[in-house]
């Protein structure tokens, strides 16, 4: 590659504005082009299942830029990107310009076009699903005081719209497929205690019972379950996971495996293409093999990493530098935070607390060496936890 | 100046929050050995940052991962987007003082 003069980073949240802060911070004065499909700047979602749902925050405290903060970034908002050409780094944007389809190219880009929320095929009013803002403002104006609720599926999504919805004073019903809540994250012992969570505020959970369709005409009256049972409903959550956003990539050439496949550091093997975010799979050294995140904090952290190769810096050896994947949820006034790899066959040791009464220490490890670490409402104690997994050696 | 504790009593890499002053306030002894003083309550949210990831000169909140400059109190990081007051220490005999700020919180430039 030559000279770098320009970046057009596609993606206008979390992980395209660390790209761009990263850019600027580690002294690139060249063009900052972010293309971003939603028409809105860089805010946080975090909040839309919590806070910003049950009314405690404003559209405007979402915004993920800082008072004063000034990147000198060229701004392409309301624009898809719809194919990516990589050996000119051009990328296609959506819509046209008298006529003609328009495109961007640039001596590098960056991909961090995120995820997309996974739906149900239906029309019927009343459905929503939770990633977007637009999303949470439509599910926001149908949990109405007095009426029902129903969430499909325990993950982080389900379970928090679920707690806030209660919190609203709505009667909520929560289905999962698998044994417990968040069952792969977390496994057994501590999702039961999460079901527990959900059932101690009277939220009638449903475990172990897939959802076969949904009842209504025109507006969603419930949810019918394998077992035949139906919960009613005039309101459906659908927290089913998310994919990859990487549909626009798929005649790009790059390996998409399970988001864009990249080395330790986010180059794609593409030069001068990178990628990074929830749509990307860096490869982990400690699991042998790419991994996608898709945890707010890794959205968050990476870019600088990815910033660091694309300009040329030192080369930091395997990712190191990189923090173990984090995530915390708030549920029913429950803090509940997690930081590392966590496999089934791992010793799980708790250190404090119980995880029945919602606080509680506890680890994972492997061969002797703690691999993850969990909290319950122990924020003081679960970070000293989690730096101190940064101390142990890959394999 | 409050005096604050001895410096002993924090070891390098931690914080203390201090909740006998209104607002409460966070000081750190950093593993270069240098103590800075700043408003503990996140302003993302209701956190002590006393609690958080110290690394270098920077504090990360420990629930929703804000970062925060200790020696100017400016954001590093969302999602916070307001700067925490920084607090004058003096480290005198190896005990710990703090000079409360009366400026408000930085803005980032």
């Amino acid at each position: 590659m030559g000279d770098l003069n320009s970046v057009v980073i596609v993606g206008g949240s979390l992980a395209g504005h660390a790209t761009a802060k990263a850019l600027r911070q580690q002294g690139f004065a060249g063009r900052v082009t972010i293309v971003g499909a939603e028409d809105r700047r860089p805010y946080d979602r975090p909040p839309l299942s919590k806070d910003f749902l049950a009314g405690r925050t404003a559209v405007s405290d979402l915004t993920l830029e800082a008072e004063g903060e000034e990147l000198g970034v060229d701004w392409i908002l309301g624009v898809e990107a719809t194919a990516l050409d990589v050996a000119s780094r051009t990328v296609t944007l959506s819509g046209t310009t008298s006529g003609r389809t328009r495109s961007i190219g640039a001596d590098a880009i960056v991909i961090a076009t995120g995820s997309h929320a996974r739906r149900l095929t239906s029309d019927l009013r009343g459905l929503h699903t939770l990633r977007t803002l637009d999303d949470a403002l439509a599910l926001k104006a149908d949990l109405l005081p007095g009426t029902t609720l129903a969430v499909i599926g325990a993950g982080f999504i389900g379970a928090e719209v679920a707690s806030t919805a209660h919190s609203m004073g709505l009667q909520v019903s929560v289905i999962e497929a698998a044994a417990t809540p968040l069952f792969r994250q977390l496994g057994e012992h501590l999702g039961s205690a999460v079901a527990g969570l959900h059932r101690a505020n009277g939220v009638d959970l449903h475990l172990g019972i897939p959802v076969v369709g949904l009842r209504g005409q025109g507006r969603v009256t419930g949810v019918e379950l394998a077992d035949g049972r139906i919960i009613e409903a005039d309101v459906v959550l659908a927290g089913i996971g998310a994919d990859a956003a990487v549909g626009w990539l798929a005649d790009s050439g790059l390996d998409l495996a399970n988001g864009v496949v990249c080395d330790s550091q986010g180059a794609t093997s593409a030069p001068g293409v990178y990628a990074v975010g929830d749509c990307s799979a860096w490869f982990d050294p400690s699991l042998g093999r790419a991994n996608r995140i898709e945890h707010w904090t890794d959205s968050r952290d990476r870019p600088a990493t990815a910033v660091r190769a694309l300009l040329g810096g030192p080369i930091q050896a395997g990712g190191a530098g990189l923090r173990a994947p984090y995530f915390w949820s708030d549920q029913y006034g429950v803090k509940i935070q997690f930081a590392g790899h966590r496999l089934d066959d791992d010793e799980f040791v708790i250190e404090d607390g119980a995880a029945e009464t919602a606080n509680l220490l506890a680890t994972w490890r492997r061969d002797g060496t703690v691999v993850a670490v969990l909290g319950m409402n122990q924020p003081r104690a679960f970070t000293r936890h989690r730096k101190a997994l940064q101390l142990v050696p890959s394999k | 100046m409050l005096h604050i504790c001895p410096l002993a009593s924090i070891p390098r890499g931690e914080g203390l929050r201090v909740d006998t002053i209104d607002p409460p306030i966070a000081v750190f002894h950093t593993d270069a050995g240098e103590v800075f003083a700043i408003d503990d309550t996140c302003t993302h949210q209701d956190a002590s940052l006393a609690d958080g990831w110290l690394e270098g000169c920077e504090i990360e909140c420990p629930l929703h991962a804000s970062k925060f400059d200790l020696r100017t109190g400016a954001v590093d990081e969302p999602p916070a987007k307001r700067g925490v007051r920084t607090h004058r220490v003096t480290v005198s005999d190896d005990e710990i003082y703090v000079t409360l700020s009366e400026l408000p919180a930085p803005v980032n430039s």
